[in-house]
């Protein structure tokens, strides 16, 4: 349905058009000045991926010759992650061209008062709520059919899908500066035209066939088209702000460099700098074949390398961010802001290494858990206790706050969401063990306290392939036995055949068997053992982030007098 | 103005260090991309390639029980020994392109740590003698000798 770049085209330009009409619908009243301006942009941009469907890749073309058979749908995309996960994705993507047309909107009518921001802000958390979302599925898809035992490669199409993402999250913070103080209206301009830029070049990047990856599943010759787009846009964008220069400039100004718009700040500086090495990472290749010839590869160690530092830096301004004061905090309000979490930081990581954990990183990642973890407790703590004082019950007080002030606590449920997610990152990183090995019907091979042994082969005829599957029954000695059937798929139309990975999920250890070569007799087989561990925490914590952002989406509910 | 120069420095500060990450990261991690050829012409020991080319026919061997695989990869020119320890890929295979990241090993092999194997995009009507084949695998497999 949505294969292919032609397909992809069509669903971007239907998922347009589906905001478009959202738009119409929701601002044709309430945002009378802004709204022509913004249909307009929406328009425009509806109508460059019209022209490329109808110019370089017309979707309903007629096959010539005709196939005896059609090829069908690549295998490793059967797949319900893959039905959701591009339609999430280019949810996502699209919802950002929303705040495009109403930064340009603003910039064309010089009303660049706070009107297009709060308007903006809530299609903007819708957009990085699919986006969120798409990357998860995308995540979750990589793991269970791929059988590399990873979620995340940085593989050129995830970072296209990643950049817009980190810009997006900038801007959802920096707004609220924006929102209170007044200031940083350029910087936010800038992000909503970089956030869109982005999108537009990810979808060219993965396209256009630029960068021969893993994930291209498609080749095209648009490239010039995206391209030529994605200059209008930026150069028009770039215009309009320089013809509104004088307007954008901030009423107010940094008061210290502790208070909460200065770690705001910096949490805009760590994500613009985090999306800047994704970037760099992912064209330094393209540019270096093109200016020196050399053919390079930049590998997952370069983007690990540069982004951990920044990430961990992140999840500390995390804990700071939402509790520190606004314009200059005192020794007092960091005290009793902070004391208590610091300690709890600092303790956990005493326990982390008392338990034997040894990661540098890991320990610091955790202890750095720990302390937000800490600080969203204390707020809420803090927070249920006033309502408690006003004779409220327990429940009701910390529902109503949750939805009262739905926009702060769907945010902190976002941050809990990431703090998870950064501990299965982190476990999976620090502590999965695999091994590969050919065993005898009958052979038992041992991983990590875990015995695996080989119960023997199985051929079946399916619907659309032949499957080769191989029993392993898998025991640690303390918990029930687990049989897992990896399998390997011949499909009549591939020229090879696919892995079929066999997984039992666990809080803490993922069993995940990948079945390699086999004897034709069906006496040995040769099987990839992986335990993983804590990778579920990425999938629990994606759940608790895609709340948060849907809490944070309800419509604000003013205190009733 | 203090304040101002004081958020100047910091500003230069957070550049500088991301700018040695980038650096740093950088050299330590690109990987160039080679052919047969170029390897053979000036190779480097120790130093990370990745090198492309066809998988020639005839000269994979591969024993599972100790997961040794070898095969040569050749452009047309030039042909270079390759070693890996573990399974092929699925998209692995003789007459194929594959892609394998690794390092020259000194006594004339490349020792592959990673074998990324083309996919083919070319599109390829069902072949009904493999599906032949399939049915006779399963045969055996099942044990089914009638």
């Amino acid at each position: 349905m949505w294969g292919a770049l032609e397909g992809s085209i069509v669903l971007w330009a239907w998922m347009l058009s589906l905001y478009t009409l959202l738009l119409i619908l929701r601002h044709r009243e309430n945002a009378r000045d802004l709204y022509p301006w913004a249909l307009s942009v929406m328009l425009g941009v509806l109508s460059f991926f019209v022209l490329v469907m109808t110019l370089p890749a017309p979707p309903f073309e007629r096959l010539t010759p005709i196939p005896a058979n059609g090829r069908g749908l690549n295998p490793l995309l059967e797949d319900t992650g893959m039905i959701t996960h591009p339609v999430a994705l280019y949810l996502g993507f699209t919802g950002f061209t929303v705040p495009f047309a109403f930064a340009m909107a603003a910039l064309a009518t010089g009303r660049l008062s706070d009107a297009w921001i709060a308007t903006t802000r809530r299609w903007t958390i819708v957009a990085w709520y699919f986006l969120s979302l798409g990357l998860l599925i995308g995540g979750w898809w990589s793991y269970h059919v791929l059988g590399w035992g990873g979620y995340w490669a940085w593989d050129p199409v995830e970072n296209a899908a990643f950049m817009p993402w980190l810009t997006g999250t900038a801007f959802l913070h920096s707004v609220m500066i924006q929102e209170r103080r007044r200031m940083l209206k350029l910087w936010n301009v800038g992000l909503v035209v970089m956030t869109f830029a982005l999108t537009l070049f990810g979808t060219f990047l993965t396209r256009s066939g630029v960068i021969a990856s893993v994930h291209a599943f498609t080749q095209g010759t648009i490239g010039v088209f995206f391209l030529s787009f994605l200059a209008l846009v930026v150069l028009l964008a770039l215009a309009l702000l320089a013809f509104r220069w004088d307007d954008l400039r901030g009423q107010g100004s940094l008061d210290s460099v502790i208070s909460r718009e200065s770690t705001f700040l910096l949490n805009n500086v760590m994500l613009v700098a985090a999306a800047f090495t994704v970037f760099f990472g992912t064209v330094f290749p393209l540019v270096s074949e093109a200016l020196r010839g050399v053919k390079v590869s930049v590998g997952a160690p370069f983007f690990n390398q540069v982004n951990v530092p920044l990430f961990l830096a992140l999840i500390f301004l995390m804990g700071v961010g939402p509790l520190i004061a606004w314009r200059r905090a005192s020794v007092d309000n960091l005290k009793r802001n902070f004391l208590w979490p610091v300690l709890i930081g600092i303790v956990s990581a005493a326990v982390f290494f008392a338990l034997g954990i040894r990661s540098t990183l890991a320990v610091l990642t955790f202890a750095l858990t720990m302390f937000v973890a800490a600080t969203v407790a204390l707020d809420l703590v803090r927070a249920t206790r006033a309502r408690l004082r006003m004779q409220e019950r327990l429940i009701p007080a910390v529902g109503g706050l949750l939805l009262r002030h739905n926009r702060r606590y769907g945010g902190f449920l976002v941050h809990v969401g990431i703090l998870v997610i950064a501990v299965g990152v982190t476990g999976s990183h620090a502590w999965s063990v695999q091994t590969e090995t050919t065993l005898k019907t009958g052979e038992t091979a041992t991983l990590a306290g875990y015995s695996f042994r080989f119960d023997g082969l199985r051929a079946s005829e399916e619907s659309n392939h032949f499957k080769v599957t191989g029993a392993f029954t898998v025991t640690n000695g303390t918990t029930r036995a687990v049989t897992l059937l990896p399998a390997k798929k011949f499909y009549p139309q591939e020229q090879s055949p696919i892995a079929y990975v066999d997984y039992r999920l666990g809080l803490v250890d993922d069993l995940y068997l990948v079945l390699g070569d086999f004897a034709r007799d069906g006496s040995q087989a040769t099987v990839k053992m992986q335990v993983n561990r804590l990778v579920s925490w990425i999938w629990i914590g994606g759940l608790i982030l895609t709340l948060g952002a849907a809490l944070a989406i309800l419509p604000d509910r003013k205190p009733a007098r | 103005m203090k304040r101002h120069a004081k958020f100047l420095i910091g500003g230069a500060v957070i550049a500088a260090a991301l700018a040695y990450m980038i650096y740093a990261g950088v050299t330590q991690s690109v990987v160039y991309f080679v052919t047969p050829s170029e390897l053979s012409a000036a190779p480097v020991t120790g130093k990370a390639y990745r090198l492309g080319g066809m998988v020639e026919k005839g000269s994979m061997r591969w024993e599972p029980r100790s997961l040794d695989l070898s095969f040569r990869l050749s452009d047309g020119k030039a042909t270079i020994p390759v070693r890996h320890r573990g399974t092929p890929p699925d998209l692995f295979g003789e007459g194929r392109g594959a892609v394998v990241e690794g390092s020259w090993a000194g006594d004339g092999y490349f020792k592959a740590t990673t074998i990324l194997a083309k996919h083919s995009e070319d599109y390829q009507a069902p072949d009904p003698a493999s599906a032949e084949r399939h049915k006779e695998m399963i045969k055996t497999l099942s044990g089914d000798t009638r």
